[in-house]
């Protein structure tokens, strides 16, 4: 099967997604990675190193930004000429918004999100959630070239092969006159992302509850509430900076404000699929455990013995998390060597 | 500036979903507007209230799809557009672009369709880009933050590494993400307007096009398999104690 790969970079680094996808194109045939962008030539070296028999390199200050039309006009003008079987995208906000786009051009269909793929002479059959995860589904596509998007740790990242190279083939930027311009970026927090994290701390509402913090004078309650919160969250940051985790919370602690929405986890934020989730002052909403049910090994700390969060999980303390939660980073930084 | 938003009936997220004889059950929990679709009315009020104009709500489905219009309605959308038709039994994402995006052309006029970022039933979130790629108009997709000003339009998206700022020119698709506040509740005039409001059905005769190919095909659904845990809980005199016990266990599990 002849594979094209869309590596998803930003300012010349990838998105760790679009190496497992390289990963799964290996399995199926030859891979031909697209990697669009100025000044990105050194990730095509990258990409040779996991996998990549091909490159297809549009090197071009045109596509200097991240154009959803200018991107998509490229690839599709790519993938009528070389007519692939298959397109692979790591499902990113950009590789699903180019899987789409690029669908319509090629009139075929897109399976999105996917977590799991079969390949039975040559016809393909894919698994995925919906319904943030309640379900699982089969999709098959009955037009070509078949467009997936894999979502990311639901497959392995190949090993990488120091040296390995391959054919280096440059192509043309769309040309043409594209309805958008980009002004530029706010960063975000920084730190690790939800979707790419192998470790993960999340809190909700508990962690607003610590009875012994006394709040500043002046603050009204709802006030009052946010900085317990903060304070809270901050334990939560060093535990999480341990173990070189991302920060996640629930829907409930991201609706008091306690956190901003980029961490929510559940069926309105991000589903995550980590090696470890530790869940702190989490009880576990049917939304929220939608997002994470599928965490290799689930932790959860939480003061209500009965909080659903613990039927999920693999460990639990029932406990004050404000005492555990310190002694817990204390005793990673020890073990760890940090 | 006349808006279209675009809705969906979903089952409601605190649904236990469970598949039964090869058909999804969301047992007796009710259906409810697609929550990312309630955000992105409340986004399109908003630029309604800035700047004046229309909203429009649309769906495709059966009668009871005509729940998710009312609840638009309520909320303070002008008016509603049913788009009902038996070929449209089994649509899949392009499909669904293409009639909306015909539907769209249809109403005529309109400067902004919204959407929001996906549905919580289908989980895909392709159907704004494919929407837009089929009207020509931008795809301004995840949008955060929406400034229209005269015939042009800058938008904060929210991508990983933060938000990407992005300009230009209407008519435009958005998605909507989660950033302009918590929904309204409907209005007790609002819900009296909606139960009395007479909602016109498009169908695919009304819009011109022919029936869609629906080239994904659904083999098989089913549930996840079930998590054969039994939660080893960590005891111990002091939190120290707690702590050195459940982090050994954690590395022992050696995935970090």
């Amino acid at each position: 099967m002849n594979t094209f790969v869309y590596i998803d970079q930003f300012k010349g680094t990838a998105l760790p997604a679009s190496w497992e996808a390289i990963g799964v194109g290996k399995t199926l045939g030859t891979v031909k990675a697209m990697i669009f962008g100025s000044g990105v030539e050194a990730l095509a070296s990258t990409a040779f190193e996991y996998g990549a028999d091909e490159v297809l390199l549009a090197d071009d200050p045109a596509l200097a930004d991240y154009r959803a039309e200018a991107y998509a006009a490229t690839l599709s003008a790519s993938a009528t000429s070389a007519a692939p079987d298959l397109i692979l995208f790591p499902t990113t906000t950009r590789g699903r918004e180019q899987a789409a786009m690029v669908a319509i051009d090629l009139k075929t269909g897109v399976m999105v999100d996917v977590t799991a793929l079969e390949n039975v002479d040559g016809k393909i059959t894919v698994t995925r959630p919906i319904y943030a995860g309640k379900l699982l589904i089969k999709e098959t596509c009955s037009a070509k070239p078949l467009i997936i998007t894999l979502r990311g740790r639901a497959f392995p990242k190949p090993a990488q092969q120091p040296g390995k190279t391959g054919t280096l083939t440059r192509v043309a930027a769309a040309a043409g006159d594209f309805p958008t311009k980009v002004e530029g970026y706010t960063t975000g927090e920084g730190g690790v992302s939800l979707t790419d994290a192998g470790v993960i701390v999340s809190g909700g509402r508990g962690v607003s509850n610590n009875p012994t913090l006394t709040p500043p004078a002046g603050l009204d309650e709802k006030q009052a509430e946010i900085w317990r919160a903060q304070q809270g969250f901050i334990l939560v940051k060093e535990l999480a900076s341990v173990l070189n985790a991302a920060v996640g919370a629930s829907r409930a602690a991201v609706d008091a404000g306690y956190v901003p929405y980029p961490h929510q986890v559940g069926q309105t934020g991000k589903v995550v699929s980590p090696d470890v989730y530790i869940a702190c002052g989490i009880s576990g909403a049917i939304q929220h455990l939608a997002g994470m049910r599928t965490s290799k090994v689930i932790v959860a700390i939480n003061k209500d013995a009965e909080a659903p969060i613990f039927k999920l999980a693999r460990y639990g303390v029932v406990g004050d998390l404000f005492q555990i939660l310190p002694a817990l980073t204390e005793a990673f930084k020890k073990k760890l060597g940090k | 500036m006349k808006i279209i938003v675009c809705v969906k009936q979903v089952p409601d997220s605190a649904a236990k979903v469970v598949v039964e004889n090869g058909k999804v059950s969301w047992g007796d929990a009710p259906l409810v507007i697609n929550p990312w679709d309630e955000y992105a009315v409340e986004a399109a009020l908003q630029q309604k209230e800035a700047l004046g104009g229309t909203v429009t709500a649309i769906t495709i489905g059966g009668e009871g799809s005509k729940e998710a219009l009312k609840h638009a309605l309520a909320m303070g959308a002008d008016d509603a557009i049913m788009i009902s038709d038996p070929a449209l039994a089994n649509l899949d994402t392009q499909g669904t672009a293409q009639v909306l995006a015909a539907a769209i052309k249809k109403a005529g006029g309109v400067e902004a369709a919204f959407f929001g970022r996906q549905a919580i039933d289908a989980d895909s979130g392709l159907v704004p880009a494919q929407a837009a790629r089929l009207l020509g108009w931008p795809a301004l997709t995840l949008a955060a933050v929406i400034k229209v000003d005269g015939g042009s339009v800058r938008v904060e998206r929210g991508v990983e590494e933060g938000r990407q700022i992005v300009t230009a020119k209407l008519p435009a698709v958005f998605s909507l993400v989660k950033d302009f506040g918590e929904p309204r509740y409907p209005s007790f005039m609002g819900i009296r307007k909606a139960s009395r409001a007479v909602i016109p059905t498009w169908t695919l005769a009304d819009l011109g096009i022919p029936s869609p190919a629906t080239v994904i095909a659904w083999p098989e659904i089913m549930n996840p398999p079930s998590r054969e845990i039994k939660c080893e809980l960590i005891t111990g005199s002091s939190p120290a104690g707690i702590a050195e016990v459940l982090a050994d266990k954690i590395l022992a599990e050696k995935v970090l």
